[in-house]
């Protein structure tokens, strides 16, 4: 099996995989990184989102060969220190319910908020309409992401 | 509601409280206090034989405490509300409560776990707090009425002396508990937790990827698998060639399972879920398409039109009530159709499980830890003692984690492999076989005079049923309950004819609820306006003809309300402070509606009103206001988030969500074709809480009876448009 290079949260891992093998399993099944989530593996549930090369994407649909060199964010490696302000607005709003979901949210929310500092509700419904969230905690969401942008702001 | 605590049975009598905990391995050597106690169990569950408890308090020499819970936590926040019970009558201090998940975890459901274990909780506190107080006096040889405890120390209130519960442990372990039954309870004056918006414990967690689901369990030695089972109840397997999947790369066995049943499978094992998966899409398998592939929900549908012409199979007792009608009188007939809903939590089914030397270890994101350890116990032939379940977070519950279908699967694999091993089953397992919420629908008569009394209604309900061959008639869970029937009608007439059917069915977030509150909160909203009431005016009319007269209560010698006039009052009550808080006489601008509605349900009550915008091709839900009277409130946060989420997820089953039935086969198996609500179709929401002083009631199923109601009834306001099928067709409503 061919051996692939990845950088994930700043760390250098090899595996040994398939090269279709998509990178949500490789981070699960090979690396030990449960926070990242299986829920559709069609790439419409959004709960195996990470960030590859700063971009929300969704990990069932990339393979490793294709993510070999990249880097590779996982919601273990969000927070440089302590938590990122997307987790800690999720805290502050108490966002979570089963919490299935939300590693997938965070990691969608905080690649917004990399690259628009200041959503408005449509921009958020947008970027986030992507992300399933079956307990119904999308209004707390919503809610969460203007806090998160209003505490990254100041 | 009673209190479904068993007493001790004869064999419990002769174990006292203090040795059987002193011989809880978990705990032994610790030094460690504990008290154990029973959280309610739903559905008759029984105890296990050798156990008088399922759940613990611990408190540690160091101060540690740990509250050791049988109960699953699936996001509805019974990690922090239970606690919070037990911190207010122990009298602990919060920050140094910790969570950990009972061995013992017993069904979680029917909105019961703080309703129905309110009263053994703060019992179990009480003891602890009692016995601290005791220990303390007794170290300071002084009398106990001159302590007290808070935050998890007595204190001597004349000297201001302190001892923490931990310090006083040792000493408490050697004295006797008070008795659970007559133990002192804090009066609602004295709580300093409960009430109060207390942030979940279990989120943090849940915000970093720590959180471990079940699928998220790594034993050393994992191994992945998948099964093939036949795409039709019933279908049964003819053969399979083995050889295609064991190629797949990472594919480390393929082998046939067969249950004590008779049902036979085909289970795939990987080093990864991804080669498992992989295996089973290589296998070739044929099944024999069974007794039920000719099933489909076309022709279910025409089966229960027929039907609402034919007489009924089933129709309830009540009592006929003659009215004598004011004019003219009006008669409205009405049909209402819901369909199979999934309940698609995105956690995946899974279970994992390692058998050895005749003993056997479970993890499970489960919502019934007792059903797993019989199921496991059952299937692989060993005692129910040689079964140890760790029951996991659960990744969305919603009935979904009754079902035992995956289990018996993980248990005849794991037994085959010697290894953990992880079943997983994949999204379109998960979906095609879940056990789908009921459906059917109903025909509605309803007659009202020129007044708007409301003369008569009755329903005539055909639908699968929930009931598969579990013994219990068909129309059991189905019709709402006529004793407390939600408005006062003078003929009320309910009938039943059911739909035959072999697809699963089973328990979906508020069960039969979630189809009769619509159901009966439209058509009472048709009622309005066929007799040309404001809708909440009409509710209230009916309402007050119920409710006790202002003026009889609290009169010394007036009779006690009966619970049909305490439930109009409760009702009154919250529909009354929806008008107001959503401003419902407020004027809207052409093109947008409210919809108003109210329900009762596991002892708790809410009113909501939506607002939506109807535009040229569809219709947008804008907001939500709320009113709820849950009884005493724990924790408004949390009770909240059952509000916003249940009704969200209310909304998706109004607007996205049906299973489909070709050939005895779900065709929505995935999010692509079974859709969920997304976020741009989520309104805000403002949400009020009554505290009428009642015990708790249940929460859990409350916020997703009326999503559809009130939409609907929204609709009608803007557009005239009357949704009666379930999912609401966007293009049906618009202007």
């Amino acid at each position: 099996m061919p051996q692939y290079a990845l950088q994930i949260n700043s760390v250098k891992r090899t595996v040994e995989a398939e090269p279709e093998m998509p990178l949500l399993w490789v981070l699960r099944d090979l690396l030990n990184l449960t926070g990242t989530k299986y829920g559709c593996g069609i790439g419409l549930c959004g709960a195996c989102t990470v960030h590859v090369e700063g971009e929300a994407t969704r990990s069932c649909q990339v393979s490793v060969a294709s993510a070999a060199g990249k880097q590779i964010r996982t919601i273990e490696g969000l927070a440089e220190k302590d938590l990122h302000f997307v987790q800690q607005a999720w805290i502050a709003e108490q966002v979570p319910q089963c919490g299935y979901c939300q590693s997938g949210q965070i990691m969608s929310a905080a690649a917004l908020l990399a690259v628009n500092p200041i959503p408005t509700d449509a921009e958020i419904d947008d970027a986030m309409a992507g992300n399933l969230c079956r307990c119904g905690t999308y209004f707390r969401i919503r809610k969460a992401i203007h806090r998160a942008a209003q505490e990254m702001r100041s | 509601m009673k209190i479904n605590v068993e007493p001790p049975r004869e064999t419990h009598l002769k174990l006292s409280r203090r040795a059987f905990l002193a011989s809880s391995a978990a705990v032994a050597g610790t030094g460690a206090l504990v008290i154990g106690f029973r959280l309610y169990r739903p559905f008759h569950v029984p105890h296990s034989a050798g156990d008088p408890f399922d759940s613990w308090i611990r408190i540690y020499p160091d101060n540690r405490v740990e509250l050791v819970l049988a109960k699953s936590e699936m996001g509805q926040g019974v990690f922090t509300a239970l606690p919070m019970v037990l911190a207010e009558e122990a009298e602990l201090d919060w920050s140094r409560v910790r969570v950990v998940q009972s061995e013992e975890s017993t069904g979680t459901g029917g909105s019961g776990s703080v309703r129905e274990s309110y009263l053994p909780l703060r019992q179990a506190g009480a003891q602890l707090r009692e016995v601290m107080i005791s220990a303390a006096a007794g170290r300071w040889a002084i009398p106990r009425e001159e302590c007290f405890a808070r935050s998890g120390s007595v204190t001597h209130r004349t000297s201001g002396r302190v001892l923490s519960y931990g310090g006083l442990v040792e000493q408490a372990r050697r004295l006797p508990l008070p008795d659970a039954k007559t133990v002192r309870l804090k009066t609602r004056g004295e709580f300093n937790l409960l009430g109060r918006p207390l942030p979940h414990l279990d989120i943090p967690d849940k915000t970093t990827g720590r959180a471990r689901f079940g699928i998220d369990v790594r034993p050393a030695g994992l191994v992945f698998a998948t099964v093939a089972q036949s795409p039709r109840v019933g279908g049964t397997l003819i053969d399979f060639d083995r050889s295609p999947a064991l190629q797949v790369p990472g594919v480390l066995d393929v082998f046939e399972i067969r249950s004590r049943e008779g049902i036979r499978q085909v289970a795939v094992v990987g080093r990864t879920t991804w080669a498992a998966m992989r295996g089973r899409d290589a296998l070739k398998v044929r099944w024999n398409p069974g007794p039920h592939a000719g099933e489909s929900s076309e022709a279910m549908t025409a089966s229960m039109r027929a039907a609402f012409d034919k007489p009924p199979e089933w129709t309830w007792p009540t009592a006929h009530i003659s009215a004598t009608p004011a004019g003219p009188v009006k008669q409205i007939e009405s049909v209402y159709e819901y369909p199979f809903l999934a309940h698609a939590p995105i956690e995946p089914m899974n279970t994992t499980i390692h058998v050895q030397e005749g003993r056997c270890e479970v993890w499970a994101p489960t919502q019934d830890g007792h059903g797993v350890r019989k199921t496991v116990a059952q299937e692989l032939g060993m005692p129910e003692s040689n079964v140890r379940v760790h029951v996991t977070f659960v990744g969305g519950g919603f009935g979904s984690r009754f079902n035992k279908a995956y289990t018996v699967q993980a248990a005849l694999i794991a037994r085959q492999m010697k290894l953990p091993v992880q079943l997983v089953w994949t999204r379109e397992d998960t979906i095609a076989y879940d056990e789908f919420r009921q459906c059917g629908g109903q025909k509605l008569r309803g007659s009202i005079d020129s007044k708007g009394n409301v003369l008569s209604w009755s329903c005539h309900i055909v639908d699968t049923s929930i009931t598969g061959p579990c013994g219990m008639p068909p129309q059991a869970w189905e019709a709402p309950d006529l004793e407390t029937f939600l408005y006062p009608i003078p003929n009320l007439h309910y009938t039943y004819s059911q739909i035959q059917s072999a697809i699963r069915r089973g328990a979906w977030r508020s069960v039969s609820e979630s189809f009769n509150g619509f159901v009966l909160e439209s058509f009472i909203d048709e009622l309005a306006h066929a007799a040309r009431i404001d809708p909440y005016l009409f509710r209230r009319r009916l309402l007050a003809s119920d409710a006790p007269p202002p003026q009889a209560i609290g009169q010394n010698g007036a009779a006690a309300p009966t619970p049909k006039q305490q439930q109009a009052e409760a009702l009154l009550a919250v529909l009354d402070q929806v008008a107001e808080r959503a401003q419902w006489r407020s004027p809207l601008a052409k093109g947008r509606g409210r919809g108003i509605a109210c329900w009762r349900a596991y002892t708790s009550y809410i009113a909501q009103v939506a607002e939506i915008t109807s535009t040229k091709d569809r219709f947008h839900i804008d907001r939500i206001v709320s009113v709820v009277d849950c009884g005493q409130v724990l924790n408004p946060n949390g009770v909240k988030a059952q509000i916003e989420g249940g009704c969200t997820m209310g909304l998706s089953a109004a607007l996205r969500e049906a299973v489909t039935i070709q050939n005895g086969v779900a065709q929505e198996q995935n999010f692509n074709s079974y859709q969920l609500l997304r976020m741009p179709d989520t309104p805000t929401f403002e949400t009020y809480l009554v505290d009428s002083g009642r015990e708790p009631g249940g929460i859990g199923e409350l916020g997703i009876t009326l999503a559809a109601p009130i939409v609907g009834n929204a609709v009608f306001a803007a557009t005239g448009k009357r949704l009666k099928r379930l999912p609401f067709q966007l293009d049906e409503a618009s202007l």
